[in-house]
């Protein structure tokens, strides 16, 4: 086999994605005496797991079978009990491996863990380190792996899994390496997938930070893998009106009212998220306004209690959270559905390739998360997966394989042959409020299929998008126009998805078919077969 | 209403030039930069990911003080430049992966075994997002580009609180470290999350001379012998 320009990077694990399921997982592989590599699009603790404020769900021995119950009923029968008890059982070692890395959770008065409870919950059981929970676990993350002389390739966009057309064996990826314009490919024994949600397909209506397209989901369809639940995404109903971010959970925990712009409440504000979502969906839909109203809490305990959310209503909304009604609505928060995998963590449909954290569906969430479960989830189920990753024995040895060629092909057709005639920044605008409209707390047959005649006009036009920037180098319009190919894959899966489930089931909530049918007890599936997109119920398992 | 970006393109000729762009008043630095971008000029260069001043992807520098890009609102006049003492690869977007090796030459990672009931007292230190302001506001690098900079030893004094064994960090921070720092603040001033890196400097210069080291500067100036200086290593 010929060695070409950017074809000789090899490694026994390579992780894609560098959040908090990457990280420990490429720590596990580490330690079990692999050599890995965690290639990332952006800076390694650039990730959306910086985010994450509420904290981190951790069950002791009296608790978890509690907190097994309140994660099954929470998936509203999409669920598989054997994955949760996995986790659960694992949450508190999962906890304990965390504290011996030094991050540092908040302690009692007393000097024990602090815990609190999340909506949902039986018992207290989210620990959390003030209100940075998901920023110091992967800062601390990073510096193990750091310590543990882990290679980073940062500034790498997967562009696609190199595959054998015989075996079905994952052997490496290509990616974009945004620092020099190439297209490069790393091989390994193993991948592990753990490139994050796609809440970003909602441009604009989302709590997740830039980039979150979904690119590991995209790959896994192009490469033969298989997709599920795609039509289940969590809106959180306390985002800022304008910029969509964030203002926990624990604001209304605390106390804080929803009022509507008459000034009346007008649902428990303990329920659900979905149920909290819904409701004001519904007031937004029928005219009123809505506001978070916090001013009874009092100045000093809002900045004791809420002093980043405090911060960021000042700076995004000119607000103060003492004094004034906050606007708020509700917008994409966590994604359900993601990349269909076995319960060694193995993406359907392809071997030697695991997918973890919020772009896998391990079926833990099933139709809804419980808050704290993600955190939980990027860290027992990341080291789970760089176990299993290091114990695959690849069956066909590194093949001679056109992937990089192909990629290097389409980048080439993208700088010279896509005619740039309509802008996608605009369209990105557009599918995004579509989305958030047609497909987004409240849906129904046909919105959605408004929305999907939308997104297929898009990728009928895509050729007549493109580029302005010719650079080669740090081309972020590219990045932007490839995250936006990925994001009209996605949100296709989304919208057939969503279609198709006559029903209303957690997250998934259907206007025209308000009830649960347990016809649709099932997992949606997607695959491609020839290019085109073919989807069909599976049991539960 | 404008600001001034300066952008820079190390394939262009000239490489850098200051161009104007309307103020898209109300919106964070973040926002208009994603405005002109989308709107007015798709070549413009620049990183963001969270919008909310967590993940450390957009620090700038403003009027010659380092900013997040996500927590700033502009105001008319304003002059926008890349971080000071970063190799800039294209408008704002810095090489951050070479300063951040300096978290690697420091070992700023915990050592022994984590002390859980001093995980209160390193609060403030873990809240670091590695954005690098303060290594952009810090003068020392303007005359010494090894020098380890202020977040990487605050990374290390935070680890030196939660571990009983740091000897292999403190050892790593005494060349170009703890010693070449001016104690001018200036770092403490620009960090977005209210860090105070100078003060951890202080500290760990304390618990250095605990493990026997002693500060060169002083001992240079006041006995100037080598081999006296020797004695107490
Ligand atoms: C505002 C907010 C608050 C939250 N609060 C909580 C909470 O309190 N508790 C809780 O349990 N959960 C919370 N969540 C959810 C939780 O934070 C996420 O689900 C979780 O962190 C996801 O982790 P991850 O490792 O799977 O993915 P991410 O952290 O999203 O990381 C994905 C990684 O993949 C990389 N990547 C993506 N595409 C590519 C590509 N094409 N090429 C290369 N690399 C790529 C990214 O750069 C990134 O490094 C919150 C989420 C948000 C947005
Ligand atoms: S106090 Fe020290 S580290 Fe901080 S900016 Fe001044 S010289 Fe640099
Ligand atoms: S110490 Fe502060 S200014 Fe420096 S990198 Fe960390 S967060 Fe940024
Ligand atoms: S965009 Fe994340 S800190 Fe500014």
């Amino acid at each position: 086999m010929t060695l070409l320009k950017g074809q000789n990077l090899t490694t026994d694990i390579l992780v894609i994605g560098s959040g908090g399921a990457g990280l420990s997982a490429a720590l596990r592989a580490k330690k079990l005496g692999c050599s890995v590599i965690v290639a990332t699009k952006t800076l390694p603790t650039n990730a959306n797991t910086s985010m994450a404020q509420g904290g981190f769900n951790a069950s002791s021995n009296e608790d978890i079978q509690i907190h097994i119950d309140d994660t099954i009923r929470s998936s509203r029968g999409l669920g598989s009990s054997t994955m949760i008890d996995l986790m659960c059982k694992s949450s508190k070692t999962s906890l304990d491996w965390l504290l011996s890395l030094g991050v540092p959770f908040s302690l009692d008065d007393n000097g024990n863990l602090a815990n609190r409870f999340m909506g949902g919950s039986t018992n207290k059981r989210t620990y959390y380190a003030e209100d940075y929970t998901g920023l110091k676990i992967l800062q601390t993350l990073h510096d193990e792996c750091l310590k543990n002389d882990i290679e980073f390739k940062a500034n790498h966009y997967l562009l696609n899994l190199i595959v054998d057309e015989d075996t079905k064996e994952v052997g490496g990826a290509t990616f974009l390496n945004i620092a020099t314009g190439e297209v490069v490919e790393i091989r390994a024994k193993s991948v592990i997938i753990a490139t994050g949600g796609y809440s970003g397909v909602y441009h604009g209506f989302t709590t997740n930070g830039f980039g979150s397209s979904g690119d590991g989901i995209a790959a896994v369809i192009r490469a033969g893998g298989v997709a599920s639940d795609m039509e289940f995404v969590q809106f959180h109903p306390t985002a800022l009106k304008k910029s969509s971010i964030l203002i926990s959970e624990a604001a209304r925990g605390e106390g804080g009212y929803l009022v509507n712009g008459l000034g009346k409440r007008f649902v428990d504000e303990l329920l659900s998220r979905d149920e909290v979502s819904r409701a004001v969906a519904k007031e937004i839909n029928e005219g009123r306004e809505v506001f978070l109203d916090v001013r009874h809490l009092g100045s000093e305990k809002l900045a004791h209690l809420l002093p980043q959310e405090m911060k960021l209503c000042k700076i995004h909304e000119n607000l103060d959270m003492a004094k004034d009604l906050i606007p708020i609505k509700s917008v994409a928060h966590y994604t359900m559905g993601g990349i269909e995998v076995d319960q060694k963590l193995q993406a359907s449909g392809l071997k030697g390739c695991f997918a973890v954290g919020e772009c896998s569906n391990a079926h833990i969430h099933g139709a809804n998360r419980l808050g704290g479960n993600s955190l939980l989830e990027i860290i027992s189920m990341g080291l789970i997966a760089g176990e299993n990753a290091s114990n695959y024995k690849p069956k066909s040895k590194f093949k001679e394989n056109n992937q990089l060629n192909k990629d290097r092909a389409f980048i080439n057709t993208v700088y010279n042959t896509f005619t740039n005639q309509i802008n996608f920044y605009e369209k990105r605008e557009f599918l995004g409020k579509i989305l958030y409209h047609n497909a987004g707390v409240i849906r129904k047959d046909m919105g959605l299929k408004e929305a999907l005649a939308a997104l297929q006009q898009m990728q009928r036009e895509f050729t007549f998008m493109g580029i302005s920037d010719k650079s080669k180098e740090f081309n972020t319009n590219l990045i932007d126009f490839i995250e936006f190919g990925n994001t009209l894959e996605v949100a296709e899966m989304l919208l057939v998805g969503a279609l198709h489930r006559n029903e209303s089931r957690g997250a998934h909530f259907r206007e025209d078919f308000k009830e649960t049918n347990d016809t649709f007890k099932a997992h949606s599936i997607f695959w491609k077969e020839d290019g085109v997109l073919c989807t069909e119920f599976k049991d539960v398992k | 209403m404008n600001i001034t970006i300066r952008r820079f393109d190390k394939r262009k000729e000239p490489q850098s030039i200051d161009m104007t762009y309307p103020l898209f008043e109300g919106l964070t630095l973040l926002e208009n930069l994603i405005k002109i971008k989308t709107t007015i000029d798709p070549t413009l260069s620049f990183n963001g990911v969270c919008r909310s001043g967590v993940c450390g992807s957009c620090g700038v520098s403003v009027n010659g003080k380092a900013k997040l890009s996500c927590s700033y609102k502009p105001s008319d006049g304003d002059v926008i430049e890349p971080l000071a003492y970063h190799e800039v690869e294209r408008d704002l977007i810095v090489d951050k992966t070479k300063t951040h090796k300096t978290l690697k030459t420091s070992h700023a990672h915990l050592l022994g075994s984590a002390i859980l009931e001093n995980s209160s007292k390193v609060t403030v230190q873990s809240d670091c997002i590695l954005c690098d302001s303060c290594y952009s506001a810090c003068p020392v690098l303007a005359v010494n580009s090894d020098f380890l900079g202020p977040f990487a030893l605050t990374k290390v004094y935070r680890y030196t609180l939660q571990s009983n064994e740091n000897k292999k960090a403190i050892d790593a921070i005494q060349k170009n470290g703890i010693w070449d720092c001016t104690l001018c603040g200036e770092c403490t001033l620009s960090c977005p999350q209210d860090i105070d890196p100078k003060t951890d400097i202080m500290n760990l210069r304390s618990i250095s001379v605990q493990n026997g080291y002693n500060d060169p500067n002083f001992a240079n100036m006041s006995f100037g012998d080598f081999e006296f200086n020797n004695l107490f290593r």
